[in-house]
């Protein structure tokens, strides 16, 4: 009776759960509580966020380097770094509005991840991780000769520069604040809009096919390559591309502090170690799991400032604790107990007539 | 008489993908078995299950009495089961007298074997004895492989497709030796594809298809037909 | 500016750099392991050295003698316990842990010993010198130099000489047919980075005896024997204690060129070997 000739027409590759359509809405509702947030929450707490925000941003972007593309980088501080002091050197000493400043800082960092890459794609594994903190290292030693910008004990933007900054007098009125916490305001809606960019694009960027060959890149990289995926150039847009992100990250991070310095700005603790913290114990491999990384991490940074080094101790513990036994991270226990994804990117078949058809194939963790 | 090495019921898996179904064989002291079958009939599997490289459950395989299913390699190696792996693999940075001095790694068991033996069993050998290993040829990487198999004196070798990629005259001259490892004690499990040679060596013969056993008898008594059903599952 | 002293002193600077490098290039050979926590490892080694010189009245020599067995021990628990579950076709665990274990090794230390930069006694020995002919040499940097040649004869003679040298070399090329030969590589593993904590050990007394040292100093030890290991080709020890030479003649030469391009010099000198010979000056065939 039916028709048998038109079978592609009958089926559809969909990737949504009821789970995450939920999510999506909740999303969206944090998502303008967040916008609205500077009207109820104190200035610190804007700070904080600001912070959390811009640690996922980090978090994401190092997330889909290790996590789906296999590069392993611990020398993702060369980006923020060279981001940050970009922005420096374009507001300070050429006049540009720190607004711009934190754009032409991302492209700073993606033109500086072009000779870099050179370099460190020469080597494999372990030997690729330690060779892109060997490049950041030597990127933090040659910026610390720039006597412009304080040399090895570094500078503070200037006063005038902040103040003037495009929409920060706007907000300073809008919300009756003098332009210090008007700035924290304005960062804070920018680091806001950036996570939301970075995880969409991610998110984006993980339903092409791109993205499948990605996960493929990962899994088995010589199969993949036998089935046509380019592993190299996949590599190094994924480099390329994060590299920009972390860029801008820092630039918008160091507007923020409106003082470097080489130790600061390229310190491996606070740019790599904190973030691949956040990514081990959240969950590598999804974007769910930087976001619980996060805020486990800043909860647990609040009850142990006081602690100085026990602090790290204890995240480097919970770290090699989490990768020994728990591979996967709390996201992963997550949702291997209840199968839930917030951000689904598992490729199901679906007959178009009858989308709760019991005909669906699923594929594997990753489609 | 009890057998030296039996497999009850055995299974194995390779991730979900089930390769043996409920597998018996045994070998007597003394003997030769041959197992046949096509390429993914279960044979390697098989061999692979019993040297250890493969855990299984720890009742479905016996030797001398012993349940030993579940031990690793390297204990199966120790209790004297000596494996001449598919494809040799010998070891690239070791010379052929290091290859053959690893045989003795695991099982430092003094008998009829040792380099000295080895080397006469094999003169080529003993002209090559500090070259690389991978600068051998095909028939000669698979005299080193056997060789490194007898050093540890093993109780039962287990031969995994010796012939495979070496031309019919450096088989036969392989083959040659078999006579003297048998009359040093050894009971033998070969893996072949090659039919007519492994009835040559064998007592008896096992016939292997999709995991599972076919047909099992003595080599003399195993008519063409019966073989050529069992291999390929047709009937013919 | 005497160049014949500068890169002399360059040579012997090489020598702790490639006691730096050989445990690394040791395990990494062995069992595909980085140990990103290996620089950190070394500043434990110093420490413990450091107590034992002040704690019990040795001598540095005597005291890094009683800390072999120890670092051995601690070594082979390391191995066996921990880095074990991490090997595997996963590179991530690995690094990871190792970095975490670099973290944690860092801050213990900060909470146990503070960041005060501390030195290993080492008596009159710290100024002795020696007249080599148009030149005078330090005798603890010769002695430096002179251990790491003996410690990588020594470790040659392990890798090619001994039954053990086989079974790592075996286990190098083929981990499953290796079983097969009888060798637990657990077991193999441990007894591997084991002998790299010996080694470390060894560099350890004459990191702590030469200059300052803090809990902070372990990841710049590691770069510079990365760096080594990478110049001189995976595989080859002879190759590492020629990088280890390389890069501190490149530091002692920038250094003498203005003081604050010693580190960055070595990093080019670097750089520059990788951009020409990525596979290192004497890779080996098979990898």
């Amino acid at each position: 009776m039916d028709s048998r000739t038109n079978i592609n027409l009958d089926w559809a590759i969909e990737t949504k759960t009821a789970a995450s359509r939920a999510f999506l809405a909740v999303a969206g509702v944090i998502v303008v509580a967040g916008v609205a947030a500077p009207l109820f929450l104190s200035r610190s707490t804007i700070q904080d966020l600001f912070f959390i925000l811009t640690m996922l941003v980090l978090a994401q972007c190092w997330n889909l380097l290790a996590g789906y593309a296999g590069l392993v980088s611990v020398g993702q501080q060369a980006f923020v770094g060279f981001g940050a002091y970009a922005m420096f050197a374009a507001v300070s000493l050429a006049g540009f509005d720190p607004l711009l400043a934190i754009l032409l800082g991302g492209l700073a960092a993606a033109l500086l991840s072009l000779p870099l890459g050179f370099f460190v794609f020469r080597l494999q594994g372990a030997y690729f991780a330690i060779g892109t903190w060997v490049v950041a290292e030597v990127v933090r030693l040659l910026l610390a000769q720039w006597r412009a910008l304080g040399g090895g004990t570094g500078t503070s933007l200037p006063n005038s520069a902040t103040r003037d900054m495009w929409a920060v007098q706007l907000v300073a009125d809008l919300f009756g604040v003098r332009s210090a916490q008007a700035l924290d305001i304005l960062t804070y809606w920018l680091a806001l809009i950036l996570a939301c960019l970075t995880m969409g694009f991610i998110y984006w960027l993980l339903r092409t096919r791109q993205g499948l060959g990605l996960a493929a890149i990962r899994d088995n990289q010589e199969a993949a390559r036998s089935v046509g995926v380019d592993a190299a150039s996949l590599k190094w847009a994924v480099y390329v591309s994060v590299a920009f992100v972390t860029g801008l990250c820092g630039a918008l991070i160091y507007v923020q502090k409106a003082r470097i310095s080489p130790d600061a700005a390229f310190s491996v603790v606070d740019w790599t170690a904190y973030v691949i913290f956040i990514v081990v114990i959240g969950g590598i491999g999804t974007l769910e799991g930087p976001i619980v990384g996060v805020i486990v991490f800043f909860l647990l940074q609040n009850s142990l400032a006081d602690y100085g080094s026990w602090y790290l101790l204890v995240l480097g513990l919970i770290g090699i604790g989490v990768m020994l036994f728990a591979p996967r991270g709390l996201w992963g226990l997550f949702t291997d107990r209840t199968g839930i994804q917030f951000f689904p990117v598992r490729r199901r078949l679906v007959k178009r007539q009858d989308r709760s058809s019991t005909d669906n194939l699923q594929g594997g963790r990753d489609g | 008489m009890m057998a030296l090495l039996e497999t009850h019921g055995l299974t194995a898996f390779y991730g979900d993908f089930q390769a043996l179904f409920g597998v018996d064989v045994s070998l007597h002291e003394g003997e030769t078995v041959a197992i046949i079958g096509a390429n993914g009939a279960g044979k390697s599997t098989l061999m692979r299950s019993i040297s250890g490289v493969i855990a299984n459950a720890r009742d479905a395989i016996r030797f001398e009495g012993d349940a030993i299913g579940d031990l690793p390699a390297a204990k199966v190696v120790a209790r004297g089961i000596a494996m001449v792996p598919e494809g040799r693999k010998l070891f690239a940075s070791l010379s052929v007298e290091e290859n053959l001095l690893m045989g003795r790694y695991g099982r430092k068991v003094d008998g009829p074997w040792s380099l000295g033996s080895v080397y006469e069993l094999f003169p080529i050998l003993e002209e090559r004895r500090d070259q690389p290993s991978t600068s051998l040829s095909g028939g000669q990487q698979q005299m080193v492989a056997i060789g490194r198999a007898l050093m540890s004196n093993p109780r039962v070798l287990l031969c995994d497709e010796i012939s495979l990629g070496l031309a019919p005259v450096v088989i036969r001259d392989i083959y040659a030796a078999f006579p003297r490892i048998k009359d040093s004690g050894a009971s033998i499990i070969i893996v072949e594809q090659d039919i007519g040679q492994a009835m040559k060596v064998a007592d008896r013969v096992y016939c292997m298809m999709e995991g599972r056993v076919t047909l099992e008898g003595r080599a003399g008594d195993l008519g063409r037909d019966a073989i050529h059903a069992a291999y390929f599952g047709a009937v013919s | 500016m005497n160049w014949l002293d500068t890169i002399l002193q360059g040579v012997l600077l090489g020598g702790l750099y490639a006691l730096f490098a050989a445990g690394l290039s040791l395990v990494f050979g062995i069992m595909r392991l980085v140990n990103l926590a290996h620089g950190d490892l070394i500043v434990v080694a110093a420490f413990l050295i450091l107590v034992l010189v002040t704690g019990l009245g040795l001598n540095p020599f005597l005291a890094a003698l009683v800390a072999l067995p120890v670092m051995f021990a601690a070594g082979w628990a390391l191995q066996y316990f921990i880095l074990n579950r991490t090997l595997g076709e996963d590179i991530l665990p690995p690094l990871l842990v190792t970095f975490g274990l670099s973290i944690v090794i860092q801050n213990a230390l900060l909470e146990g010993f503070s960041a005060d930069s501390r030195r290993v006694p080492a008596g009159s020995l710290e100024t002795m010198s020696l007249p080599l002919g148009p030149v005078t040499v330090g005798v603890m940097p010769l002695l430096t130099f002179l251990s790491a040649v003996a410690v990588i004869i020594v470790l040659n003679q392990i890798f090619y000489r001994t039954a053990l040298g086989r079974a790592f070399r075996a286990t190098s090329d083929d981990m499953v047919t290796a079983g097969l030969m009888g060798v637990e590589p657990k077991r193999i593993f441990a007894a591997a980075t084991g002998i790299a904590m010996v080694v470390v050990t060894i560099a350890a007394l004459y990191l702590g005896t030469r200059a300052n040292f803090d809990p902070t100093i372990g990841p710049a030890r590691l770069i510079y024997a990365f760096e080594a290991v990478i110049i001189g080709g995976l595989g080859s020890l002879w190759g590492t204690l020629l990088g280890g030479i390389i890069i501190g003649v490149a530091q002692t030469v920038g250094a003498a060129i203005n003081p604050e391009w010693q580190i960055l010099a070595g990093h080019v000198a670097f750089l520059v070997v990788l951009l020409v010979r990525p596979r290192g000056l004497f890779p080996r065939a098979i990898d």
